[in-house]
């Protein structure tokens, strides 16, 4: 059996099984689970990877579920696909490929992290199948199938949530109103995709984009997406839930509900570009979603200033740095109607937005896993607890240095190269929001030495006399996002030009999308 | 939860069995009549809830064991993705068993007729897995609430 063919399916489809077989493992030895879901996330990443390859030589991949050959999109004598199909540009894959890097170390971090906790297999399970969720809802090229996906990440990731609330009630708070959420805005996608259905008659996104007319049910549906989208991926008028998620989940499970965030983040990009494209009055959408981008920013940033959970803290950067993608990606929206100005800093806008969602998942996970560490050593998350912990956690103290000179995006690291694109290009839009921009990350920069300060300097503190470096497993995990982050720092020119730019530019082709499946341009 | 009266059980005792039998005709028949795995779970599943409220959650703990479930509960659905992964010779998901002769595997005829069992390929074992996990997974589901209302009952009486 040739396999290269089936790669896009095995890269949800092992995480699936492994999820499926785990509670039947469990009941031969209770160390299997996590060794386990190791190797079949490591599995993926590496499915992952051969599949961007391909993406990025040959162009868009495309597979059918169920049909006589996986390139089979239009049974015979139909002029629509009738299968769900999953349809991979450099855009879904370069998602796919944060989420794939992001729950392989996730899952390498909680083999000592989670260790001592009961229900292990669960967790395990769980975590597959958030992983799962979150591919499904990148790679996917059917509307309907997208809300399936969304729908599982989000019980996984409650559940996950809530993981410790035997002992403490804020886990199962945290994880009540991210249930409320995400059921609200799923079952407001769902509306909106009945919307399409009854419309169109179709649940392809490809199709659905070449006959999409912005009628008045359409804009009744593009308002009902992009406020719960923006509200999944936490931005600010809707961000209630972000800080009490992150902060109670444990520290691996935050570093990928920062990417599950992402991937309706994702969505949110691939509605309005893919889905309406020009046919949007681009400038007022491009707007709004550059208004929740600054909110997201500017209060996330000055909320954050004030904590003193150093997880809280994090979370509330989380929402800032939404902002900026938000804020890139929305300036390309806006100028996607007029190809001078999208040339000219449109598609750089976009560029150092959607490089950021990448920067962002590394160093903000790289982040809540020495806050994860922190708290695996002392047994606090509160910053006026702690101190003097540099003289005895090195390597995390090291780590904590690159996350934060990246999310203050400082050169030589990753979060200087994004949101200096940013900066550029958004300059030549509007010249305030970049100012704006500039002052937020500033203020990113005090908070964080804020945390550097009262966490790691300082004597060493006599209740924290025994505490010592992290085992290995934590480490291996923050020193691979640490080594990714130099890396995209002092190489920004190779990603953009192999990963971001084809990635931006599938968003702005909706005609290329379209005839992957349909054929005929 | 206490036990019911005895005309109560003694009715549970007749429309267990019926209830349950129910459900697995609407999960066997999936592919031919409204209905199929997960209704048909659902519907296995509401006798042990009757068998809950009548006999109560610690008498029932002898007919329904939450170890057993959970495990039915993972081999329903590791057998549901074993068979998709089955199909993956063309593409997952592809049905391999319709219209090959062997199990399930008559021709579907078209038009009016009264329905042959031996059709739909992979789409009955299917709903047999999904059936089976659904059973299971919401017999867990209602064991472990009527366990959690004798823990809170206990910590009122205290």
């Amino acid at each position: 059996m040739n396999i290269l063919p089936h790669l896009p399916i095995l890269i949800i489809a092992l995480p699936l099984l492994g999820a499926f077989i785990l509670p039947l493992l469990n009941r031969i030895n209770k160390k299997v689970p996590g060794i386990f879901s190791v190797l079949i996330l490591g599995a993926s990443l590496f499915f992952t990877i051969l599949v961007a390859i391909k993406v990025m030589t040959v162009g868009p991949q495309v597979y059918v579920f169920g049909a006589q050959s996986t390139g089979f999109t239009l049974p015979s004598g139909l002029k629509f696909p009738i299968r769900i199909i999953f349809e991979i540009d450099a855009m879904s894959i370069f998602m796919g490929l944060i989420t794939a890097m992001v729950s392989f170390l996730g899952a390498v971090y909680s083999l000592t992290f989670i260790q001592k906790e009961e229900g292990l297999d669960k967790y395990y399970a769980l975590l597959l199948l958030l992983t799962v969720g979150m591919f499904g809802m990148e790679l996917t090229g059917d509307i309907f199938n997208f809300f399936v996906f969304l729908e599982i990440a989000s019980i996984a990731s409650v559940a996950l949530i809530s993981f410790q609330a035997l002992y403490k009630g804020e886990p199962a708070e945290a994880g009540f109103k991210y249930m409320v959420v995400s059921s609200i805005s799923a079952l407001i996608v769902l509306f909106a995709v009945g919307i399409f259905y009854g419309q169109y008659d179709v649940l392809n996104l490809a199709a659905l984009a070449r006959l999409i007319k912005y009628s008045q049910l359409d804009k009744i549906a593009l308002g009902l997406m992009v406020p719960v989208l923006a509200m999944k991926a936490g931005a600010v008028p809707m961000h209630m839930w972000t800080p009490d998620a992150y902060s109670e989940a444990p520290a691996p499970i935050t570093m990928i509900l920062v990417a599950a965030s992402q991937a309706s983040l994702y969505a949110l990009f691939r509605v309005t570009f893919t889905l309406y494209n020009i046919q949007l009055n681009t400038l007022t959408v491009g707007w709004v979603i550059i208004i929740f981008g600054l909110l997201s920013m500017f209060i996330g940033v000055t909320m954050a200033i004030i904590q003193k959970d150093i997880k809280r803290l994090m979370a509330y950067h989380a929402i800032s740095q939404t902002g900026y993608m938000l804020l890139g990606v929305g300036v390309g929206l806006a100028v996607l109607a007029d190809p001078v100005a999208l040339q000219k800093y449109g598609i750089t806008a976009m560029e150092g937005g959607i490089f950021h969602i990448m920067n962002h998942a590394m160093y903000k996970g790289l982040l809540f896993l020495t806050a994860g560490a922190l708290f695996y050593r002392t047994g606090t998350r509160d910053l006026n607890h702690m101190g003097g912990l540099a003289h005895s956690m090195k390597y995390t103290t090291i780590f904590f240095i690159i996350g934060a000179a990246a999310i203050a995006g400082l050169p030589p690291f990753n979060g200087f190269a994004s949101k200096l694109l940013i900066y550029e290009s958004v300059y030549r839009f509007n010249p305030i929001l970049s100012i704006i921009a500039m002052v937020v990350s500033i203020l990113t920069l005090a908070s964080f030495v804020k945390v550097f300060h009262s966490a790691f300097l300082g004597p060493k503190l006599p209740r924290y006399k025994e505490v010592k470096e992290v085992p290995t497993s934590m480490v291996f995990a923050m020193a691979v996002l640490s080594g990714i982050i130099i890396f995209f720092g002092l190489f920004p020119d190779v990603i953009i030009k192999n990963l971001v730019h084809p990635a931006a530019m599938s968003l702005i082709e909706q005609v290329k999308y379209s005839a992957t499946i349909l054929g005929g341009m | 939860m206490s036990p019911m009266s005895k005309i109560v059980r003694t009715i549970t005792k007749f429309v267990y069995s019926i209830i349950i039998i129910f459900g697995f005709y609407i999960i066997v028949h999936g592919h031919l009549t409204p209905g199929g795995g997960f209704q048909g779970g659902a519907v296995t599943a509401s006798a042990f809830a009757l068998l809950l409220v009548s006999y109560g959650s610690l008498a029932s703990k002898k007919f329904v064991k939450k170890d057993f479930l959970s495990f039915l509960e993972s081999s329903g659905l590791t057998l549901f993705i074993a068979l998709a992964f089955l199909g993956l010779g063309t593409t997952f998901f592809y049905n391999l068993l319709a219209n090959s002769g062997g199990w399930f595997g008559n021709v579907s005829s078209v038009g009016i007729n009264p329905g042959d069992m031996n059709t739909g390929g992979v789409v009955p074992l299917m709903n047999m897995a999904v059936g089976l996990e659904v059973l299971s997974g919401l017999g867990v589901i209602l064991l472990v609430m009527a366990g959690a209302m004798e823990f809170t009952k206990k910590k009122e009486n205290l």
